[in-house]
């Protein structure tokens, strides 16, 4: 527990910087108030909330070349395909999903950072997702490791039916009160090359959300 | 005298400038389609998050202290440092603390303002830049010529060169081994550094969230595999509610890279969970002033609402021909030629050039997502560079002064009128004004026809009637 948090650190810097604010301001006749702003301003021309999110969140996952996974089956087979063999796997996920696994598949419940791309997938629990855009949302308390949902050439985000928003909005009012939050849309990417698309910079090549 | 921002763009290899010309206007087009299909309304969404930014620094005296406290009671340690040489020490100092010698570094236009990763490297501290155009600035020892994307002024070929020379394997210029190659050699650096030192895209005031948006992941990497994070953030980076990032986050990665969302957006509010394994147990954030109140106390201040999207360089007609380098600053094209000369203080006279390489179409203005009105802003700055009589401020300005004479004295005005049919009979090189004398020998003068509104004018029955009025008055 931090006793003092409360009361600011005395410095110079500080005391300039709030200072000059002060003084920039004072001379204003008046100020500019703060709008309201509806949210229905950002939504998104033609869009439709159907009950069943996941339908619109996998095609707008798609459009972002990521992979929509329906059923475990089809994590199964999206990885023997891919001949993805060896992967990390969260330890909660994989008390639910072993059973499902082949034995050619190798699950580790644990990140061993020295050997990070002995690792072909990550599989890990989303907080969530989001329909309009096609993003998956991990965050620190539900995402077992940050780096086994981004070092992995793989990342497979787990997430239920009900955890899908329907567009930014809605995400922000629900964003947990958790330390650190990531919206994911799709694999990691640049065009810094003479402005040509390449997936699989720093984070995953291949993004992908499996429905549970 | 010329303008230093054309005579750059003459030394611009053509086909560099083809391609910042081309892939800024791509850019551009797409932008506007997809705000425009996607949205009912999007200039009224622009002026929206242009009054939230610009209530946002109208009010930094209470903003200001108010995250302050936010982010000490999540656990953030906040710093502030009012110039360049502060904030670079509270980097240093941090890192001295930990007995820290190595940071990855997330793309942050702050840390190329204050020129850190010299600064640190004079005290042994190595800093490597993360995002793949900053890595290859910095192995170039080069400058970045575009806010968001800082090698639009290099080929693959250059590149290729760069990597082979630094050791990342054999020629090869295809860009996918580029990238993967930059992914092999990044990923040891990240798990090897102390510290992960990142920009700020927004902080809310009411939560204390930092907001970081990047395309690559690479913020994330180094917010993954280090134990500290570092921040640094310029004070006018605050807004004031979470709701409000469900606008601007919809606004910036449209107007930057004509996508929906970046693909990484974080939210950061402290250092990690206690359940999680991996990302930083400590985190700080460095409040930079650098000019900025200086900025504030100007009639300029909107410019402090930018969001760095870089939509007003792909538009403008300037840039595309020049590139960014031609800016001679951090912050090129139409922004840069506001926020640039008024940070520079008082090196002001240096820079007073800037805010004359426009011709003010207000491309800049339409496409900006937080509607700043830089043409106004660059007119502003045109006048305080006469008003201090940088010299720089007139260079290629045509001489005003027989003009203003002329056209404050009526009786003048109308002889000179009548007096220009001359042009339409005598040769075009006895023309009496250099500048009109240069602009004739590529272009034909449409024939004189001065006085002629004035007379239609006259003769209009409503002012006829109104003179008649006002001679009765009198």
């Amino acid at each position: 527990m931090r006793l003092f948090a409360a009361i600011p650190k005395m410095s110079s810097s500080r005391d300039q910087i709030l200072s000059r604010v002060r003084d920039a301001l004072a001379p204003l006749p008046s100020r500019t108030p703060l709008p309201e702003w509806d949210a229905s301003l950002v939504r998104l021309r033609n869009s439709t909330t159907p009950a069943d999110l996941w339908a619109p969140f996998a095609e707008r996952l798609r459009s972002v070349n990521g992979t929509p996974l329906a059923s475990p089956l089809a994590l199964i087979s999206f990885l023997t395909e891919n001949n993805l063999l060896r992967g990390y796997c969260d330890p909660a996920l994989h008390a639910s999903l072993a059973s499902h696994f082949p034995p050619t598949i190798t699950l580790s419940t644990e990140l061993d950072r020295s050997r990070i791309d002995d690792y072909q997938f990550g599989l890990t629990a989303a907080f969530g997702a989001i329909a309009e855009t096609g993003t998956i949302i991990l965050s620190d308390n539900t995402t077992s490791s940050r780096l086994g949902a981004l070092a992995p050439w793989v990342h497979i985000a787990a997430l239920r039916r009900d955890q899908i928003f329907p567009d930014i909005p809605s995400a922000i009012a629900a964003l947990p009160a958790d330390p650190n939050i990531i919206w994911v849309t799709g694999p990691s990417k640049t065009a810094d090359v003479e402005g040509i698309l390449i997936e699989g910079v720093h984070g995953p090549g291949l993004q992908a959300a499996l429905l549970l | 005298m010329r303008q230093p921002l054309d005579t750059f763009s003459t030394t611009l290899p053509p086909d560099k400038r083809a391609s910042v010309y081309q892939s800024t206007k791509a850019t551009h087009e797409k932008r506007t389609k997809l705000l425009f299909d996607h949205f009912a309304d999007p200039n009224r969404l622009r002026e929206l998050a242009g009054e939230i930014k610009q209530h946002t620094l109208e009010h930094l005296d209470t903003y200001l202290p108010a995250v302050e406290a936010k982010l000490q009671s999540n656990g953030v340690q906040v710093h502030w440092a009012s110039t360049a040489d502060d904030a670079n020490a509270a980097v240093l100092k941090i890192m001295r603390a930990r007995g820290a010698t190595k940071i990855v570094k997330s793309k942050t236009m702050v840390s190329e303002e204050i020129h850190l990763e010299a600064y640190l490297k004079k005290h042994g501290i190595e800093s490597l830049e993360t995002d793949l155009g900053e890595f290859i600035v910095q192995i170039d020892h080069d400058h970045p010529s575009h806010i968001v994307r800082p090698i639009i002024h290099k080929n693959r070929r250059e590149i290729a060169q760069s990597f082979e020379r630094e050791g990342l394997g054999v020629y090869n210029d295809d860009p996918q081994t580029i990238t993967r190659r930059a992914r092999a050699f990044l990923r040891e650096k990240y798990l090897a550094a102390d510290v992960g030192l990142t920009g700020g895209n927004f902080i809310s005031v009411e939560s204390g969230r930092l907001v970081l948006v990047t395309n690559e992941g690479n913020s994330r990497f180094c917010l993954a595999a280090t134990k500290c994070h570092i921040a640094l953030v310029g004070i006018e980076k605050l807004v004031p509610r979470d709701r409000d990032l469900g606008l601007l986050l919809n606004l910036l990665a449209r107007s930057a890279t004509a996508q929906q969302l970046t693909v990484y957006t974080e939210f950061i509010t402290g250092p990690k969970s206690p359940t999680q394994p991996d990302g930083p147990e400590e985190m700080h954030v460095i409040f930079v002033d650098n000019g900025r109140t200086d900025v504030l106390a100007t009639e300029c201040r909107d410019i402090l609402r930018c969001i760095r999207c870089g939509a007003c360089l792909n538009v403008c007609p300037v840039y595309r021909q020049a590139s960014g380098h031609a800016y001679r600053s951090v912050y090129p094209g139409p922004v840069g030629a506001v926020l640039s000369p008024l940070l520079a203080g008082k090196k002001f006279p240096e820079l007073a050039d800037l805010p004359k390489a426009s011709s003010l179409c207000g491309a800049c203005n339409e496409v900006c997502p937080v509607n700043i009105p830089i043409p106004d802003l660059l007119l502003r700055l045109r006048d305080k560079g006469k008003r201090e009589h940088a010299p720089l401020a007139s260079a290629a300005t045509p001489p005003m002064g027989s003009f203003a004479t002329l056209a404050t004295h009526p009786t003048v005005w109308k002889t000179a009128l009548t007096a220009g049919k001359l042009l339409n009979v005598l040769p075009t090189t006895l023309l009496p004004v250099p500048p009109l004398r240069a602009w004739e020998k590529n272009r034909t003068l449409p024939k004189w026809r001065g006085g002629e509104f004035r007379n239609w004018m006259k003769s209009r029955p409503d002012v006829r009637r109104k003179n008649a009025q006002n001679a009765q008055k009198s």
